[in-house]
């Protein structure tokens, strides 16, 4: 469908009803000396040079291909197979969003029943839907689908190692909302239980901010005690190893996809992922694509459960503020199927293993230790001199050794968070390790 | 269009008949007529309050979901469990099968005060 903007004919004609001659009368109330500023661009350049003056300010940037990496903190370095950008960027493929006639685009819908189901099977969940901004809103989402359990639930408890960012997102989804937001430090179970019997929602995470894992047994049994929903945040690399947020029970799962074969990038695009459980799955947000069979029984896809959805109840949606995501769960539709159930477990275990190493060498240095406690690919340093110090001397050499906390807590000066994937080669660890001992004299 | 003689009528399309000292609650036969065929239906819970007119769950249809108001203030008594596998009850018989709620009404004198199935029976005609 083309964009055809009013033409000259249409503008003179809206201009004559408000009684105006031209469009610059519509400015006058502007001081005059800020209504058409001169902007002193420079004479313009050929393509050639601006390329080059873009890529010398790109080069500027650290990225995590320039160097060694071991930054994590909600957005993660993962191998993503050369297949995923090219298919993904085929002409078929390329849109946003679901189409408005989304029976018409089978591929699409394909694609997204496939992710679909892929996602449950990783998270050990029944429903999924087609995706949102990322991991933090899909969060918020899944705290709003407990609050959706009744009037009378009001209580939401998240965990003290939820990522600050993602806490500020879902102040802000409950900005105007009349409920209880409350922060809870030791296993779910024992929150749920000391919780009144308000509650909404409480929010694990699997693992949290500083790369625990927390031990999610009775959890779910301790919030249904309570009338309320376990909403689990999932690192879905880690899932591919550990016992599924299902399988602990979880009513609903929220996860950040980038790690699922999207790119790093500030300002994303991300991926929110959303899983739940059957029972639940009207309270769910979003698009989901469903299969059918058509009249003559073949087999096809649709979107289905859309009465939950705007275009249908308006102000009573499950959702007003959700997106499908449509290249992004197409980019982790295809990198789970390259990785296969095996690729995944392949791809946590390298995680697992060289983390824990990592950790080990650290540990062994002199005046460095690692928190103790159940991880899998991120943990917390503490270091002998000021972590930001150390950050720099290391980014000097070449290597992002990770977040210092004190970007988040200014009082922890001598924590440092590290992560470690399969794409961090020993190597790449025998030198961290080396850089801190030597930096940190 | 069927109308069940021995019920009540709110002008949203509930129904309330007596039983006793309760109200048994559903949609007409016009209603659910209307929204076509009934694939899902949310139910409150056994126990809650709900004023005159307050929205106490959803019927979704293939085609809308719509809201369900109480014809009467009153708390939930009971609700009609065999919907949640079966929602086309209220298509097929939505005077019996299909009921969706039954309710201690707050103030016995409040059922008289709705439509009376002549008056109920020229609104829904001419909607």
């Amino acid at each position: 469908m083309p964009y055809v903007p009013a033409t000259d004919a249409q503008r003179e004609d809206m201009l004559h009803r408000i009684g105006l001659v031209s469009i610059k009368e519509l400015f006058e109330d502007f001081p005059a000396a800020l209504r058409y500023p001169r902007l002193d661009l420079d004479e313009g350049l050929g393509e050639l040079e601006v390329l080059r003056e873009l890529e010398a300010m790109s080069s500027a940037n650290v990225t995590a291909d320039s160097c060694r990496w071991f930054l994590g903190a909600g957005a993660y370095d993962h191998f993503i197979p050369s297949a995923v950008p090219y298919l993904a960027s085929r002409g078929e493929f390329v849109t946003a969003y679901t189409p408005y006639q989304p029976e018409v685009s089978q591929g699409t819908l394909q694609a997204i029943f496939e992710y679909q189901s892929m996602i449950a099977d990783l998270t050990g969940m029944e429903a999924v839907n087609a995706g949102h901004y990322d991991g933090a809103t899909a969060l918020a989402e899944a705290v709003l689908m407990g609050l959706r359990g009744g009037a009378d639930r009001r209580r939401v408890l998240l965990p003290d190692g939820l990522h600050p960012e993602y806490r500020e997102v879902i102040s802000s989804y409950l900005v105007a909302a009349d409920v209880a937001v409350e922060t809870y430090s030791g296993t779910p179970a024992a929150a749920a239980a000391a919780s009144p019997d308000d509650l909404a929602v409480l929010v694990a995470c699997y693992p949290d901010f500083f790369g625990r894992v927390a031990d999610l047994s009775g959890a779910a049994e301790a919030v249904h005690a309570k009338g309320g929903i376990l909403a689990v945040l999932a690192d879905p690399v880690m899932l591919g190893l550990l016992k599924s947020p299902g399988e602990w029970g979880a009513d609903v799962v929220a996860a950040e996809g980038q790690s699922l074969g999207n790119d790093l990038s500030y300002g994303g695009p991300y991926l929110g992922i959303m899983a739940t459980t059957n029972a639940l799955v009207r309270r769910l947000p979003g698009r989901i694509v469903g299969e059918a069979r058509d009249a003559e029984g073949r087999r096809g896809f649709v979107l289905t459960l859309v009465a939950r959805e705007q275009h249908i109840r308006r102000e009573k949606a499950v959702s007003n503020i959700c997106s499908n995501q449509g290249l992004a769960t197409l980019r982790s539709c295809i990198h789970l199927a390259l990785m296969g159930r095996s690729g995944m477990r392949r791809a946590a275990e390298l995680c697992w293993h060289r983390a824990h190493w990592c950790a080990r060498r650290i540990a062994a240095l002199d005046g460095f230790s690692v928190a103790p406690g159940v991880f899998f690919k991120e943990f917390v340093v503490t270091t002998p001199i000021d972590a930001e110090t150390l950050s720099e001397r290391l980014c000097g050499r070449g290597i992002v050794c990770g977040l210092p906390l004190s970007r988040y807590w200014p009082e922890r000066r001598r924590e440092l968070l590290v992560c470690v994937t399969e794409k961090n080669s020993k190597a790449d660890i025998e030198d961290l390790a080396e850089a801190l001992r030597e930096e940190a004299k | 269009m069927k109308i069940d003689t021995e019920a009540r009528y709110a002008k949203s399309h509930e129904w309330a008949r007596k039983d006793g000292a309760e109200l048994v609650v559903g949609i007409s036969d016009h209603a659910q007529h209307s929204l076509g065929d009934i694939v899902y239906v949310d139910l409150p819970k056994v126990g809650a309050n709900f004023a005159k007119g307050a929205a106490f769950g959803v019927v979704e249809s293939v085609k809308a979901a719509s809201d369900l108001y109480l014809p009467v203030a009153g708390k939930i008594t009971a609700v009609n469990g065999a919907l949640a596998e079966s929602s086309d009850l209220i298509n097929k018989d939505c005077y019996g099968q299909g009921w969706i709620v039954r309710l201690a009404p707050a103030d016995a004198a409040e059922w008289e005060s709705l439509l009376s199935p002549e008056d109920y029976e020229k609104i829904a005609a001419e909607d």
